[in-house]
């Protein structure tokens, strides 16, 4: 290794320009979450000091509690996001595994078929979409929105898996079927628990994106009983406009769960998105 | 799905492995019912129209009212104007901030850049509704954190709110949207810097390549297949974006529908708006419209990109 690679000046110049760029990253999110818990004054007076004891309040929060129903719009984005994921991991885990493990006529041609959803967005079938789920009466259910999300997920999913799944090792599966297991056997004990590492970076890319979306939930279930989170977040925001304390205490509460458990899933995000460096 | 028989041709001594089929039915099943056929059953309607409740075929008719009639048309290429500015901006800002990015975390024995790499993806995972108001809230001259700011380092003369002028608020927004996503191209190309085997740089230092010269000559080239990726990833989602401008303008991408992209104008004709009607064939139109964008963007980076950068298989 040189030493010009790493001289001081150089350190200290990236260092300069990375903290720089994550202030810039962070400082919204910061003022957002310090301002929530100041009194209106406080907001408006000295937005870019933390609370003191003078000004902190927590008027933002009753307010949001009192009015808005966020626990139950919370339960929905759960049950959504948890069901996707479910069918999403179980549904692209077998797919793939028969597209890289199974040779059979037109094999190529199926994971073409399938790979053509990572790059067309399902948001451009919306019309038909909600077409067929008028027509199925699925409208206003949140079994609507778990059937789009799995659709949209799946094939990023088998794209990702079927790399993976072409690593386990022939011998181990060939000796299972020497032992007389059947293939679903093999897939499900000896597989799948191989390739859960894979499935967790596919877990946390798919989750995000459900977790967020706004368009579907507008379009297919914006009844009060099924509303997302995020809905539920951008409809009260609109009403709340010239309450700022209600507003930054939504946007904090927002925030606060998608911070928590990104920090605790994104080192498996980070290696997810940088295996393909060390493949 | 033929894949038992076919499967039966090729090995005609085994039975019909009805696995594979159960393996691949239900993702085919799902991927197909709710994705492709809606996908080709609005490009369908974008040839019909409601006459009198009932369908009928009007051929291109559509899409001749979209182009030409001043009642769509002024909206369509406003809002195609727009969505090209828009990803204008991403290509410019984004990509080369997240490339620079990248190019510091991967520079060897530097340290906190696990702390760095989360930090900077922070926003990139937070939904459209909190960056959207956020930033309406940062921006907003009646809170004055951004005039505040600016103050600092002297240019509080510069201050207008900007997301309230025409010329400006498009811009804004997309800086905003650049602001969310730069985790994107950071990561990607973080990957690709990692890849490059050790070897290479040795070499390149044992010639003398080293600092700048090193990135731009050696490094550079090896990443391209990655920047490829990242274009073509921004290009697909910017002509699909509708959220952001949504959460921060409203359905009607205020100021005079400066901030309109082909997402909100989506959503307008689809649902109607105020006192325009909801028109399933106008909005599956302008969807057919952004699914041959979206095609054509994605055959120049299948066919003229890749396959002279190699190595991305599908």
């Amino acid at each position: 290794m040189s030493t010009a690679t790493h001289s001081l000046p150089r350190t200290i110049g990236a260092h300069a320009i990375l903290i720089t760029y994550t202030a810039i990253a962070l400082f919204p999110v910061i003022l957002v979450v310090m301002n929530s818990f100041k009194s209106r004054a406080g907001i408006f007076g000295a937005p870019l000091t933390p609370p003191t004891p003078k000004t902190f309040d927590l008027i933002g929060y009753t307010t949001v509690f009192g009015q808005g129903d966020f626990f139950h719009y919370f339960q929905n984005s759960l049950v959504v996001t948890v069901a996707s994921l479910f069918f999403v991991l179980l549904f692209g885990a077998m797919a793939s595994f028969a597209l890289s493990e199974y040779r059979f006529r037109g094999n190529t041609l199926m994971g073409l078929y399938l790979a053509l959803g990572i790059m067309i967005p399902i948001r451009l079938g919306t019309v038909a979409i909600l077409q067929l789920m008028v027509a199925s009466g699925l409208v206003n259910t949140l079994t609507a929105l778990i059937l789009v999300y799995t659709a949209q997920g799946l094939p990023l999913a088998i794209f990702i898996l079927s790399e993976f799944m072409k690593q386990v090792s022939n011998d181990l599966k060939n000796a299972g079927r020497i032992d007389g297991l059947s293939e679903y056997t093999i897939f499900f004990r000896l597989v799948l628990p191989l390739v859960r590492p894979a499935m967790a970076t596919v877990a946390v890319f798919t989750m995000i994106p459900i977790w967020n979306d706004l368009w579907f939930p507008l379009i297919l279930a914006p009844s009060e009983e099924t509303k997302t989170v995020t809905l539920g977040a951008q409809l009260f925001l609109g009403q709340f406009v010239t309450n700022w304390n209600a507003i930054l205490a939504a946007l904090s509460l927002a925030i606060l769960p998608v911070l928590i458990l990104y920090v605790i899933f994104s080192r498996q995000l980070i290696r997810g998105i940088t295996s393909g460096a060390v493949k | 799905m033929d894949t038992e028989t076919m499967a039966a041709e090729t090995r005609a001594k085994r039975p019909i492995r009805w696995h594979v089929g159960v393996f691949l039915a239900p993702a085919v099943l799902v991927y197909t019912a709710i994705m492709i056929l809606p996908l080709f059953g609005t490009l369908q309607l974008s040839l019909f129209r409601n006459i009198e409740q009932s369908q009928v075929f009007v051929g291109f008719s559509n899409f001749r009212t979209l182009f030409g009639d001043p009642n769509w048309s002024v909206n369509f290429w406003n809002a195609l104007r727009n969505n090209v500015w828009f990803f204008i901006i991403h290509m410019l800002v984004q990509n080369p901030i997240g490339i620079l990015l990248a190019a510091l975390l991967s520079s060897p024995k530097l340290r906190f850049t696990a702390f760095y790499r989360t930090a900077i993806f922070v926003p990139t995972i937070l939904s459209f509704v909190i960056v959207g108001f956020a930033w309406k809230l940062i921006l907003s001259p009646i809170w004055g954190v951004a005039p505040h700011l600016m103050d600092f380092v002297g240019l509080k003369s510069f201050f207008t709110p900007w997301l309230g002028k025409e010329q400006y608020a498009l811009t804004a927004l997309s800086l905003v949207s650049v602001w969310q996503f730069v985790g994107i191209p950071m990561m990607l190309i973080y990957a690709a810097l990692l890849s490059i085997p050790d070897e290479v740089i040795e070499a390149a230092e044992c010639d003398g390549v080293t600092g700048m010269a090193q990135f731009w000559k050696i490094k550079l080239p090896l990443i391209l297949p990655s920047i490829g990726i990242i274009s073509i990833l921004t290009f697909v989602g910017n002509f699909n974006a509708f959220d952001l401008i949504y959460t921060a303008q409203g359905a009607l991408a205020g100021p005079n529908y400066s901030t309109d992209i082909l997402g909100t104008f989506l959503y307008r004709a689809f649902f109607g708006f105020q006192l325009q009607v909801g028109d399933p064939n106008m909005g599956a139109a302008i969807a057919t419209i952004m699914f041959l964008i979206i095609l054509a963007g994605v055959c120049v980076y299948l066919f003229l990109v890749q396959t002279r950068l190699r190595r991305y298989q599908f």
